[in-house]
């Protein structure tokens, strides 16, 4: 499978990617790892006139300590992500989750912002960010730059808030370094995309439990963070699990399978997040 | 809309005139030569085409070469010693069956030497899901895992063999 | 010491774990051109126009061809096909146009530049469609949607309806082995070379001399120009065996473009037009009594083959299926027959196991329902029904089929012990009594299959599919040897075996032998790597040339020694009076004396030291086994897990352990993954779902069990090896014991059959139920 032709530019800074996404409008498209892209050119499913490469922009990949976030630059790799000690000591759900993003290779080359960016929700960072109310920073050619809270990011199905000009550079996850948490993702092949996969963090009555591919969008659990927070037992929050959820049907899942999965490990993983 | 690029490859830089769409796979393949690297599907889950970029495993089908311009890609081709000594792992492959009609095996062998690197004594576990990303039709992969499991315990390369 | 048995490491592997393996698109020719295809994307419809104007005018196009374009139209090796669709296409993928252009990004675009305009027609996807009254017919010329039938014949019926109005009990039931796809991790590809003296093909292919004979046919040129080679092959499974429309596209445009020619499959593309195997659906009534003896089977098999069945492949699937459909056990009466079923579907064809891994799905599930029904153990009523030991030769009732040799009680004891049953059925309970517990079922099988294809007039019906195999054996001056083989291996490990066995019979070091397979121009005519046939049959002419050469060099060396021949023995290499080793004369010398004329006896001429022989085998065999899965089943997601997997294989003779395991090994894998993972599947409109490595679920390492493998050796009577083949077992053997284990797992909820693949929704839905009833 060949991609179809087109220009490349490779930016430098982030102004430099900037100003090539304002000179091109709808017809760029940012290339980061290139693993949620790529694939997509090579089945002409998407044909953007210019990608703008900013994988090798330096003062995009970086992990550092904010006070009472961690900042994220938007191409850092899945794999440094994972390997990353202050996330694993801070944020050990993101930690932990993105190191099961795909498999080895992908996770080598693929990043964050990249992941979050295309807005596929059946990804798993997506719902973490969304379970752990992370920040999202993007910057517009403008030179302006705004917080946009992961909750509000994913508009629809492939498709966020970004507009055309504007770039994520930063994901800001808050510190939740004494919280319970887990991660369960249930597929059929272990580098396959979640069938279902729940993000949990909690802390007391107070629970963010993000879930994959039970929508258009990574969405929360919140029927049962409000059961949680009224003074439910997790098992029955758990049953809330899907309310409000339009999940998709496809080869291996129907909808009613999805939501009884995510009843499920809703369930597992507040079981789980309470021993941690 | 071509593109000038620089790509180390196996060690040995150069300098060629690429489309930005080439894949990195066909770049090794038809402009270095290097065919060692297989294509085995069109989604990124195969493996087959693996290889190391800056020392990490990549599934060259997924890159463009633009995107390795300035950087040091790794092939099946450059992992024995210039003595004709085997890599441990190549050296298990061979030990241990680890392969059949051999189309998957460069691409579980590049991916195997980056389980390595991370982690030089895994476990069967760790093994097998460092290969989640790999797909061998012959072999049922049990003997991949074994020569994986022979390297870890052979870190020194190898003198080749008697050859077929 | 001999070599066979022993676990030797292969000669094939320095070149693959270097890079230096070379497959067909790693070829390369100097001004190459790259083909690619337009393929349909409706399932059934005429073609209104193809227009081509735009894709021709793209920089590096070379040429665009439809099949008006062809001289000879009809597809060889298939039913009613010509090589591109003419007026209409019958299922999304056929080619309709094929580009050539510079290089294959200029190939790939040019596709996207033909236009194609359709008008649908109805269609029909299942056979329970196909033969519905009224249904769209798949050839119209046909009249009908059915291809082919053996019905059941009259005298089995009657016996068959005694023997059932005379049983205690019977039971009905229906089976699907599923449309799987044989996913070779290389998929198709081909270079075509045709020069002014000679047509050179490179190809990945499993039988280059069938592929150069039909080449040869089909482009009228003698066969002595027309050469096939067959370099590495990244995998067959029986899917490297058909005739498809790029062998000879590539051909043909070479020669019309005086440049080399080269296709090679995307993954998409080898889904949708690659054959893929098994869609059988049965239709089974079993009696049997209540000790659980069976009494009597009857079989009816649609056999889905999709929209252009491969001749004669395509066909002999479902009669292998009936041949082996009482599996290993003594069924005294059987009626068993099939329809063959045209739908608007990617053909079907042979697939690794090839329609025995459909006979073993059935006969080792109607044992375990007969179990079911009786409450007698699974294991227990398997050794109610063996074929008892001292009956073999044992002919089955309702076919021409003489099993040679088997003893399966004692593979299931040997698995039994391997397993310890007793211990697994204590464990089984107590879990599935433990709410808080996975489910846990224990599944058997214990297959027969049949291989070594085949005896002299047993399969002259199946064109290609004949009988011998072919090896030469070459003593070099220097006194190694070159053995040349007509059979074409692509990953399993030939060279090697063969080695073992003729360095077995010339006492040489296997060091000292290189193996050459896959050249039409080098290689004595041969059949091909397929149906578990190499180690038996080309084992044998190894082994026979070997021992010829041999002898007629135990007579230049005993006129070198002035000894008698026969008082002569070679240890490591070394010629000697037997017990003398104080003169010796090395094969190197022998060698040498073989083409020097002053050096031979009288009666010796130059050139003795060669040999070929294509050995036919008397028989088939009847590779066998006892296999037991362990599941654990999540009770709340539905997700089954192989935790176990114990395999007993009885191949006869093992050459090389090492060897035999990876091939049950393998084996086994792909028939987990068709029990629990893989599906082909299209939607009502035709069209495919499942056209990427993405939806179509080839497990990884991470996603299947190890095998604990054990053995049994009850040797063929049909060649000298007692070598019965072991390249299949392993798929036809594993899916039945999970599908079992699975079953058995869930039978306290009632569940005596399942569909496959079992995903974890279809367990969830039957727990569910369960639940809620």
């Amino acid at each position: 499978m060949i991609p179809p032709k087109f220009d490349y530019v490779k930016a430098r800074t982030a102004d430099e990617a900037l100003a090539a996404l304002a000179e091109h409008g709808d017809d760029a498209k940012l290339l980061a790892g290139g693993h949620s892209l790529i694939p997509l050119l090579k089945l002409r499913l998407s044909s953007p006139s210019v990608l703008v490469d900013i994988g090798e922009i330096a003062d995009l990949s970086y992990i550092s300590d904010g006070g009472t976030h961690v900042a994220i630059g938007a191409t850092t790799t899945h794999r440094t992500v994972a390997k990353s000690e202050l996330l694993r000591a801070q944020v050990p759900l993101l930690a932990h989750a993105t190191g099961e993003v795909g498999d080895p290779q992908v996770r080598n080359r693929g990043t964050i912002g990249g992941s979050i960016a295309h807005g596929d929700p059946a990804s798993d960072q997506p719902a973490v960010l969304v379970a752990l109310d992370a920040v999202l920073v993007a910057r517009s050619a403008s030179g302006s730059q705004r917080e946009i809270p992961a909750r509000e990011f994913f508009r629809s199905f492939l498709e966020t808030v970004l507009a055309p000009d504007e770039m994520l550079v930063e994901i800001r996850v808050p510190k939740v370094p004494t919280a319970g948490w887990s991660f369960q993702k249930f597929n059929r092949r272990a580098q396959d995309w979640a069938i279902v996969g729940v993000a949990a963090v909690v802390n007391g009555t107070s629970a963010g439990i993000g879930l994959v591919n039970m929508g258009g969008t990574p969405v929360r659990a919140t029927a049962t963070e409000q059961a949680l927070a009224g003074g439910a037992s997790p098992a029955e929050a758990a049953a809330h699990a899907a309310d409000g959820t339009d999940p998709p049907s496809d080869l291996n899942a129907d909808p009613d399978y999805r939501c009884h999965l995510a009843r499920v490990l809703v369930a597992r993983a507040l079981l789980e997040a309470a021993s941690r | 809309m071509q593109r000038e690029v620089t790509i180390s490859v196996n060690g040995s830089p150069r300098t060629d005139t690429v489309e930005p769409r080439l894949l990195l796979v066909h770049y090794l393949r038809e402009q270095r030569r290097l065919t060692g690297t297989h294509i085995g599907c069109d989604t990124s889950n195969c493996g087959a085409c693996t290889v190391l970029i800056d020392g990490l495993s990549a599934k060259s089908c997924t890159v463009l070469a633009v995107q390795t311009d300035g950087h040091e890609v790794s092939t099946i081709e450059g992992l024995a010693g210039s003595d004709g000594s085997y890599h441990p792992v190549q050296e298990g492959f061979r030990q241990c069956h680890g392969l059949q009609c051999g189309y998957c095996t460069p691409g579980m062998i590049m991916a195997s030497v980056g389980i390595l690197a991370d982690n030089p004594s895994p476990s069967e576990s760790e093994i097998r899901m460092g290969l989640e990303g790999n797909i061998c039709r012959c072999t049922g992969y049990q003997k991949i895992v074994e020569a994986v499991q022979w390297a870890a315990a052979h870190p020194q390369p190898q003198p080749a063999g008697q050859g077929g | 010491m001999s070599m066979v048995g022993t676990r030797v490491i292969r000669k094939e592997d320095p070149n693959l774990i270097t890079g230096r393996g070379l497959f067909t698109d790693d070829v390369s020719i100097m001004g190459t051109t790259i083909m690619a295809f337009v393929r349909s994307t409706e399932a059934h419809a005429d073609i209104v126009s193809v227009d081509l104007t735009e894709a021709l005018a793209l920089p590096g196009v070379l040429t665009v061809i439809t099949v008006d374009d062809l001289d000879a139209q009809d597809l060889p090796g298939a039913f009613m096909r010509t090589v591109l669709a003419k007026d209409r296409v019958r299922f999304v993928g056929e080619p309709i146009a094929v580009v050539v252009a510079e290089d294959r990004y200029i190939a790939a675009d040019a596709v996207e530049l033909v236009q194609v305009a359709y008008r649908p027609l109805p269609l029909v996807i299942t056979p329970v469609e196909a033969l519905a009254d009224g249904a769209p017919l798949v050839q119209e010329a046909l009249g009908t949607n059915v291809c082919f039938e053996v019905p059941w014949p009259q005298e089995q019926i009657d016996q068959v309806d005694q023997a059932f109005a005379a049983a205690p009990r019977q039971v009905s039931t229906t089976f699907h082995s599923q449309r799987v796809h044989p996913v070779p991790m290389e998929p198709s590809a081909i270079l075509a070379d045709w020069g002014p003296d000679k047509l050179t093909v490179w190809a990945s292919t499993q039988m280059p001399h069938g592929l150069r004979n039909c080449l040869s046919s089909f482009l009228g040129v003698p066969q002595h120009q027309c050469r096939v080679i067959q370099p590495d092959v990244g995998g067959g499974f029986g899917a490297k065996v058909q005739q498809y429309p790029e062998l000879f596209l590539a051909p043909i445009l070479s020669k019309r473009l005086g440049r080399p020619v080269k296709y090679v499959q995307t993954r998409t593309e080898c889904f949708a037009i690659m054959c893929s195997g098994r869609d059988q659906h049965h239709e089974i009534d079993v009696a049997f009594d209540n000790d659980g003896h069976i009494l009597g089977l009857r079989s009816l098999i649609h056999a889905d083959l999709g929209a252009y069945p491969d001749l004669p492949n395509s066909f002999g699937m479902p009669t292998l299926t009936n041949w082996m459909s009482s599996g290993c056990y003594k069924i005294p009466a059987i009626v068993a027959g099939y329809k063959c079923v045209l739908t608007n579907k990617t053909p079907q064809s042979a697939y690794r196991g090839a329609g025995r891994p459909e006979a073993s799905f059935l006969a080792e599930r109607i044992v375990d329902i007969v179990a079911g029904e009786t409450g007698i153990d699974p294991a227990e009523v398997r050794l109610r029904n063996f074929i008892p030991t001292d009956e073999f030769p044992y002919k089955v009732p309702h076919a021409e089929v003489y099993y040679d040799s088997g003893n399966y009680p004692l593979s299931l004891q040997e698995a039994l012990r391997l397993c310890d049953y007793e211990n697994l059925k204590t464990e089984r309970d107590r879990r599935n009594a433990d709410p808080s517990e996975k489910l846990m079922g224990i599944g058997f099988s214990t297959w027969v299959e049949i291989a070594a294809f085949g005896p002299r007039g047993a399969l002259e019906g199946f064109g290609h599919i004949g009988s011998y195999e072919s090896a030469q054996v070459k003593i070099q001056p220097d006194g190694t040897a070159m053995i040349a083989t007509g059979a074409s291996p692509h990953g399993q490990g030939t060279h090697t075996t063969l080695a073992m066995i003729a360095a077995d019979e010339l006492h040489m070091s296997i060091d000292n032998i290189t193996v050459r397979s896959g050249d039409t121009d080098t290689t004595p005519q041969g059949v091909g790597t397929m149906g578990s046939r190499t180690a038996a049959i080309a084992g044998e002419a190894t082994k026979q040339a070997s021992i010829k050469v041999f002898q007629n060099a135990c007579k230049i060396a005993a006129h070198m020694l002035e000894a008698n021949p026969d008082d002569l023995e070679c240890v490591d290499g070394l010629f000697q009076v037997k017990g003398v080793p104080s003169k010796t004369i090395p094969w190197s010398q022998v060698g040498w004396a073989g083409l020097s004329p002053t050096l031979l006896p009288d009666d010796i001429p130059a050139g003795c030291l060669e040999s070929t022989v294509f050995a036919e085998p008397t028989g088939f065999t009847y590779p066998a086994g006892a296999y037991v899965c362990v599941v654990g089943i999540d009770r709340d997601t539905g997700h089954v897990e192989v935790e176990k997997f114990y395999s007993v294989d009885d191949c006869g003779t093992v050459i090389n352990p090492l060897l035999a395991e990876g091939q049950v090994q393998g084996g086994i894998i792909q028939g987990i993954a068709q029990a629990l993972y893989e599906e082909m599947v299209w939607d009502s409109a035709g069209q495919p779902l499942t056209t990427t490595l993405m939806d179509y679920l080839a497990p990884a390492a991470s996603d299947v069990p190890s095998i604990i493998d054990g053995r049994t050796n009850t040797p063929t009577p049909h060649n000298s090896l007692g070598a019965k083949g072991i390249g299949e077992s392993g798929t036809i053997g594993s899916t039945p014991a999970v599908v079992n284990a699975v079953v058995n797992a869930l039978a306290q909820y009632g569940v005596t059959n399942i569909a496959m693949p079992i995903s974890p929704q279809r367990v969830w839905r039957i727990l569910n139920q369960a639940q809620g009833a």
